[in-house]
């Protein structure tokens, strides 16, 4: 099976406290830890299992800078066999609608019986799988958290509210979207990285693509982001100060008040 | 003016509290839009829906078939592609069919599409100005949607408050206009969650871990912290996904919903998500040594401290 994994750099929410700049035109970025969007890991390790099972090849793809290089070699050296870059000037700015288009025309460039994404990004909107899936008109399905190979078809799992699961069985070609928890992403070690080092990757722009200029980018959004903002908030927690144990004491006080302690 | 439509979950014949939801944030876009409800489903358990839907909306149209009497997000899409009329605004619940129905939707309707809206700001001309947040909740962003062809907006269920006005709608059948239904994605069965040894529905006191636990070894130290509270553990979603505790312990939409007296959330940045599954008011104590966490917002009382420096010394002074 030839499986495609879209992948994203994103900062990196459990390392980072996010802050937003005074201008309100971006977070602050400067000391950010980046790392591949926590979904994408599950997706990619998802697609070497599938591969590893069934046979084919894995490839990961980002539409980013050359600073993305990075996360697709940590995803070769989990097992992907190819990266691919897809970058270019005309592509900054997109909207998620944008972002579909340019993986299209990659995927539209390949022979892929499967498509991967991440069920959501650092931007939490969830849209990329579904509207590529809509542009292909391939079937999609999301919050996939389980997937099995049966003949020329998938049995697929979907997460689906209170912790139950959604079975469906998908024709192929067709793209997924994968929820965390689906598998237990390998381990990447420095010397798995440093392995995978000088693998040259292929960085694909408009041009390459048949990417019409105008058709993507921020000239192309529908959805922009006006701004940044902290928004004005309710009176939140009564934050209690002191030493440890003050607070510890404190607390403790506030509990048995409201029978939460004995 | 602006055609909006709401798209309207139920179960067994009845509405989500998504259908209330929906009608408060139509008016948000534009007070004086026409707004129509669309049910899909088959039987008698859509007409009951139907029933349902006009007691929130003027309109209501109806859309029957034997293929939609699961809400298959691939069908679904389908059927609202013939439905909805070009150019107008579709409003859907921000939940697991949201997602997987609506962003291909917005595709081929060739509209804009917006996800997870918390608020709404109305139109300016074509521009519609909607809140929404990123970075799981740590920064909140406007942003601007053109809606000059028509837009696919997903809302987070619970943030607009239903305003209690009701409405005696008609319901139009529309079953006609659906068109070929046939799809590459079979919906099979729904698999219920396991239960597990501990049910922590029904406890009073919940000590819950998140991230801020950092290993499965220091799961003990939450557990001695409730043993000594006489608390039950539970947990958010990254705690299960790395497999730290079972599925049963997990509080939230995609986990158990909890009505506990006292809420001891540990380590836990707060996503909407892991607060939907938090109901029945309860005293929430947050503890993060992220002061800027989420969780802060919600709680009642807050602790800027780490986790597993904290609930030894808790343990220990409640020994």
């Amino acid at each position: 099976m030839e499986i495609l994994v879209c992948v994203k750099r994103v900062p990196d929410t459990a390392e980072n406290e996010i802050s937003i700049k005074g201008d309100g035109t971006d977070i602050e970025r400067d000391d950010l830890v980046y790392s591949v969007n926590e979904w994408d890991n599950y997706a990619t390790e998802e697609a070497i299992q599938i591969r590893d099972k069934v046979g084919g090849s894995v490839t990961v793809v980002t539409v980013g800078d050359s600073e993305s290089e990075e996360i697709l070699r940590r995803q070769m050296a989990m097992g992907a066999d190819k990266g691919i870059l897809l970058a270019d000037d005309a592509f900054e700015g997109s909207d998620g609608r944008g972002i579909a288009s340019i993986l299209k025309a990659e995927i539209q460039k390949g022979k892929y019986d499967l498509v991967l994404t991440g069920a959501q990004a650092d931007d939490g909107a969830a849209q990329v799988g579904g509207m590529l899936a809509a542009m292909l008109d391939w079937p999609y399905a999301s919050l996939v958290n389980k997937v099995d190979v049966e003949g020329g078809k998938l049995k697929i799992g979907r997460e689906i509210e209170g912790g139950n699961q959604e079975m469906n069985e998908i024709e192929l070609p067709c793209v997924l979207s994968i929820q965390t928890g689906i598998n237990e992403p390998r381990y990447v070690g420095i010397r798995g990285i440093r392995k995978v080092a000088s693998v040259e990757i292929p960085s694909h722009g408009a041009g390459d693509l048949g990417i019409a200029a105008g058709s993507v980018g921020a000239a192309a959004a529908k959805v922009k982001r006006a701004d940044y903002f902290t928004p004005e908030l309710g009176k939140g927690a009564e934050i209690l100060e002191g030493s440890m144990e003050e607070k510890i004491d404190k607390l403790i006080e506030l509990l048995k008040a409201k029978g939460g302690l004995k | 003016m602006a055609q909006i439509f709401a798209y309207i979950a139920h179960k067994n014949g009845v509405v989500e509290d998504s259908a209330a939801e929906l009608a408060v944030a139509a008016k948000k876009i534009d007070a004086a839009a026409q707004v129509t409800a669309i049910v899909t489903g088959s039987g008698s358990t859509l007409d009951s829906a139907c029933q349902g839907a006009a007691k929130l909306y003027a309109q209501v149209w109806k859309v029957d078939n034997a293929a939609l009497a699961y809400p298959n997000g691939e069908v679904v899409r389908k059927a609202l592609a013939k439905i909805v009329p070009a150019g107008s605004i579709l409003l859907v619940p921000h939940d697991t069919f949201g997602m997987d129905m609506a962003p291909g939707l917005s595709i081929k309707l060739d509209a804009a599409y917006a996800a997870d809206i918390v608020g709404l700001d109305g139109l300016d001309g074509a521009t519609l100005k909607a809140v929404r947040q990123e970075f799981a909740g740590m920064a909140h962003t406007h942003v601007a949607i053109d809606t000059a062809k028509g837009a696919v907006l997903t809302l987070r269920p619970g943030s607009f408050q239903p305003d209690g006005a009701g409405a005696s709608g008609s319901v139009t059948d529309k079953s006609g206009d659906a068109g070929d239904l046939s799809a590459k994605r079979r919906f099979l069965q729904v698999v219920e969650a396991e239960t597990g040894d501990v049910d922590i529905t029904k406890a009073d006191v919940l000590v819950s871990v998140g991230r801020g636990i950092e290993d499965a070894e220091n799961i003990s130290i939450a557990q001695e912290l409730a043993d000594a509270m006489g608390a039950v553990v539970s947990c958010s979603r990254p705690i299960v996904d790395a497999k730290w505790l079972e599925k049963a312990r997990q509080v939230g939409t995609s986990g158990k919903t909890v009505k506990p007296k006292v809420y001891m959330a540990m380590g836990i940045s707060g996503s909407f998500q892991h607060l939907g599954g938090i109901k029945g008011s309860p005293f929430i104590v947050a503890v993060n040594k992220n002061p800027k966490a989420p969780i802060f917002q919600v709680a009642d009382v807050g602790i800027v401290e780490n986790i597993l420096e904290f609930m030894p010394a808790m343990t220990e002074k409640l020994g």
